[in-house]
């Protein structure tokens, strides 16, 4: 009987309404299709800032669909992609950005990857180098070259030169 | 001896860099706005809702803005700290109550206490964006001339208000009174 109550407490939980929830406006597609084509374009290179690793894309944080909808107010007042970018990183920063700029402070992530496969290479390529060297080329002696070519002929089914 | 020490200082390397990585919180943005005009915002007070409250009333007094919600979780936290920081009457706390409804945040307000000289409504969200907000709770410090000083992102525990919120609003004010 207290195991059906707790139950019923638990049941009853699942339909009691979050009280204070975020006002999230409902996001309205925009009529034009270039806008929403343009909109599906940027946003894939764009990040949510909430859950960092989504693009603006595919997030549905409030705050995501609060820049679409700034941005698709943007796109219909004439803005450039450019300039919707520049807006953006202006408030947020270049960390909005899902594909990193090229700057100073970026080289080493852009370029470090490459350093690193030609120090790899460099390292290969010298050891192998190393292991060949190892490797002691003997000239054989004229008995030894006799005893070799004698073997050869012995091989059964084969024609002797 | 060489070939063992190679790769031990380049373990070291590695260990330092990962080292570095873990204190940091990745969800901490440094903001573009530090040292910029803070951006402009005309908006309904929450407890006056006809009358309006712009970043321009301000002007020449330091001032925290602080970013809050009835639905944010980390603001409860935040919440009984703000009241202790707003009895200390170091420095005004204005509020932007952000994407939240107003008889939820004057609810919140009635049951908690106000810390805020004054709040001010951002019902879509839009001064958010143009103040780079990403997660409230958020607290800018902004000077006399109204530019953005810092900004802390996450509750406003006593820690942070006494190493890093205090310090610059007294640099601040003093600055303000040399002049």
């Amino acid at each position: 009987m207290n195991k059906l109550f707790g139950i019923l407490v638990l049941l009853s939980c699942l339909f009691v309404p979050f009280v204070n929830a975020q006002v999230q406006e409902e996001e309205v597609p925009s009529d034009d299709p270039v806008i929403e084509q343009r909109l599906a374009n940027l946003s894939k290179e764009l990040r949510c800032l909430q859950c960092q690793n989504q693009t603006l894309a595919d997030s549905p944080a409030g705050l995501a669909a609060d820049l679409r909808r700034e941005i698709r107010i943007q796109m219909k007042a004439g803005k450039s992609d450019q300039e919707i970018i520049a807006f953006l990183t202006q408030r947020y920063g270049d960390f909005i950005l899902y594909k990193p700029r090229v700057t100073f402070t970026t080289y080493l992530l852009w370029f470090g990857p490459f350093v690193l496969l030609l120090g790899g290479l460099y390292v290969l390529f010298r050891y192998i180098k190393q292991r060949r060297d190892l490797i002691p080329e003997k000239p054989l002696t004229a008995d030894e070259h006799r005893r070799a070519e004698e073997l050869l002929a012995s091989l059964p089914g084969k024609e002797t030169t | 001896m060489l070939r063992y020490l190679i790769p031990l200082a380049l373990f070291i390397v590695l260990a330092v860099f990962l080292a570095i990585g873990l204190t940091r919180d990745p969800h901490e943005l440094k903001s573009v706005l530090i040292n910029k005009p803070a951006p402009a915002f005309r908006l309904s007070q929450l407890k006056a809702p006809d009358k309006m409250i712009s970043n321009e009333d301000m002007r020449g007094k330091v001032w925290l803005l602080n970013v809050w919600a009835s639905w944010c979780v980390a603001c409860r936290d935040e919440h009984p700290w703000l009241l202790e920081y707003a009895k200390s009457a170091v420095v005004p706390i204005y509020g932007l109550n952000y994407k939240d409804r107003r008889e939820d945040a004057l609810a919140w307000l009635g049951e908690l206490g106000d810390p805020y000289t004054a709040s001010a409504v951002d019902l879509d969200g839009r001064v958010g964006i143009d103040y780079g907000v990403y997660g409230a709770p958020e607290t800018y410090i902004i000077d006399q001339s109204g530019m953005i000083r810092y900004k802390h992102v996450g509750p406003m525990m006593p820690d942070v208000w006494k190493e890093k919120i205090l310090p610059v609003v007294q640099e601040l004010n003093r600055q303000g009174a040399g002049k």
